[in-house]
């Protein structure tokens, strides 16, 4: 889902340029960028200069909308100044370096780095979750899905009411802070990197994962469907200690199903692409194969053991 | 309500090896603060002392207590997936037990001796190894961002201060007793000191959890670690400090 920002590169550029990114649409589609007219106006030369920073989203709702269950003072600290914080940090941290203009998947997914997190995993991974947790509720959320979202969740995990005691039950169980998630995992055998020789619609299955700090899904190549942030940040001015209760709020009260079934769609629709470019690339490699061009064989001839003195 | 002891070593390894016995334990329970729970204002809310060792020092115990009891029923019945999948919830609870156990004995009301500076021999090595009281604060507050101009200079003490953003995380001050020299250590969720080498004995722990300062300082947790020092028990980290430098 890399998201390029596009920049000037024209020859002769006499304008600073700032394309204004806008955070990667979650759902999947792209942002367009936005260009002020102040900028396309710009005909001082003073340089190539490209910076890409990141943008502090809002929710897509105002913060008092998720009243009384998620109160307007937590959304003002818990978005304004937590999540504000993770935006300005990362953005601090990537000026001048390769990962200024990635897009921020890219920048988690390098930062990652199979584990051994950089410095601005932490950012970038907070950002993205955030904005993730935001789109996961809405005003007067709740109730339960349908469709071919709740036909998965039944199929996977027995029962709607099954699977909101998992989820339940891996949110209070994420010691100290981080995420609990509904994710879509896509035909990969269970061992390491391999690929499913045989794929079938089974394999594709929902799943439920927790994730410490600021970790997600994504580094998994699972696809998210549905989050909640168990930071003591996000409950502990409206619930306290009290975890369990926060939870159940939020399932019964701020889940936006709708947001959870589109981003399903998207995540199917990923997967049966990469099955057929799986698909496709293995059948090149089989039609050269027919082509005559046998495997190389290794024979060394240097030695010809078959020769006896 | 005596706090047992329990091995370092079964700490560290968070393994009971019963070589065919069961050790026998009692279960542990909630030590009582040693002031009342108003004490410590203003700089920190009886609200947040009720929460803090009612509800949340509270259920360390009782999780703690629980998995000790699935963990001897799992070691009589030589059950190994069941005694390695307990070890997280033990490491969890029973540090967040031994964690808050200490740092109630690390705070005082202002007016007994909350923030009196240490006398020798403690002070002392706190001048000589950090050069003043209020470096060795600065050092452990860990103020002042690690971002420095439009680099980000990626050394292990740099990502560490901006982990400590990212992550629950605790604070110690940290004497070890084999070199006989202090150090500053930052711990992970309810990890105990001794993760960091077995030979720290905590002087002064800070608890840099959200749960401990976000109802009275919300996301300032800088304003939480000024203040927190007006509120230390000097007095009682000297008398460790005493007790293994003597």
């Amino acid at each position: 889902m890399a998201i390029p920002v596009a920049f000037s590169a024209s020859s002769s550029p006499t304008c600073t340029v700032l394309p204004r990114q806008g955070l990667p649409g979650i759902l999947g589609s792209p942002r367009p960028l936005q260009w002020t007219k102040k900028e396309r106006r710009c005909r001082r030369k003073i340089g190539f200069m490209v910076t890409a920073k990141f943008d502090l989203k809002p929710p897509p709702y105002a913060l008092n909308s998720l009243e009384p269950h998620m109160s307007q003072e937590t959304l003002e600290y818990h978005w304004g100044k937590h999540h504000r914080g993770y935006v300005e940090n990362l953005n601090k941290q990537i000026v001048g370096t390769e990962l200024d203009g990635m897009s921020l998947e890219d920048i988690i997914i390098v930062s990652y780095n199979k584990g051994d997190l950089l410095p601005t995993f932490n950012n970038a991974g907070q950002i993205w979750n955030h904005n993730f947790f935001w789109e996961s509720m809405k005003p007067g959320g709740g109730g339960k899905p349908d469709g071919d979202l709740l036909k998965l969740i039944e199929r996977d995990f027995g029962s709607f009411e099954k699977f909101v005691e998992e989820f339940k039950s891996a949110a209070a169980t994420q010691f100290g802070s981080g995420w609990a998630w509904l994710a879509y995992k896509a035909n990969r055998l269970e061992v390491g990197n391999a690929v499913n020789p045989r794929p079938s619609d089974e394999d594709k299955k929902l799943v439920i994962v927790k994730s410490p700090n600021a970790v997600n899904p994504l580094v998994w190549d699972y696809s998210p469907l549905l989050t909640i942030d168990v930071w003591e940040h996000a409950y502990y001015l409206d619930f306290q200690n009290r975890r369990p209760d926060y939870i159940s709020i939020f399932i019964e009260k701020l889940v936006s199903w709708d947001a959870v079934s589109s981003r399903l769609e998207i995540a199917k629709a990923r997967a049966a692409e990469r099955e057929r470019e799986e698909e496709r690339k293995k059948k090149e490699e089989d039609d050269k194969m027919a082509d005559g061009e046998t495997a190389e064989m290794y024979v060394d001839n240097e030695t010809d053991d078959s020769e006896v003195e | 309500m005596a706090l047992r002891r329990v091995s370092k070593k079964s700490i560290e390894l968070g393994l009971w090896h019963s070589h065919g016995l069961v050790r026998e334990f009692s279960t542990f329970s909630l030590p009582n603060l040693p002031y009342d729970y108003w004490a410590l204002e203003p700089v920190i809310m009886t609200e947040i002392m009720k929460l803090h060792h009612q509800q949340h020092h509270q259920s360390y115990v009782t999780n703690y207590n629980n998995a000790l009891v699935r963990l001897e029923h799992a070691l009589t019945m030589a059950d190994s997936p069941t005694i390695v999948r307990l070890q997280s919830a033990i490491k969890f609870n029973g540090g967040g037990h031994i964690n808050h156990s200490i740092f109630w004995k690390n705070l005082s009301p202002v007016k007994e001796l909350g923030g009196e500076p240490p006398k020798p021999s403690l002070g002392s090595a706190i001048d000589r190894q950090y050069g003043s009281l209020d470096a060795l604060i600065q050092k452990v507050n860990a103020e002042g961002a690690a971002l420095q101009g439009s680099g980000w200079v990626v050394s292990f003490r740099n990502f560490f201060e901006q982990l400590s953003e990212l992550h629950q995380i605790l604070k110690w001050l940290a004497l070890d007793k084999e070199r006989k020299q202090l150090s500053v250590e930052t711990t992970a969720d309810q990890d105990p000191l001794v993760t960091e080498g077995s030979a720290l004995v905590p002087l002064i722990g800070i608890d840099v959890w959200e749960h401990a300062y976000y109802l009275q300082y919300r996301d300032v947790k800088s304003n939480y670690l000024k203040n927190i020092w007006k509120v230390i028990n000097w007095k009682y980290a000297s008398e460790i400090y005493e007790k293994e430098c003597p």
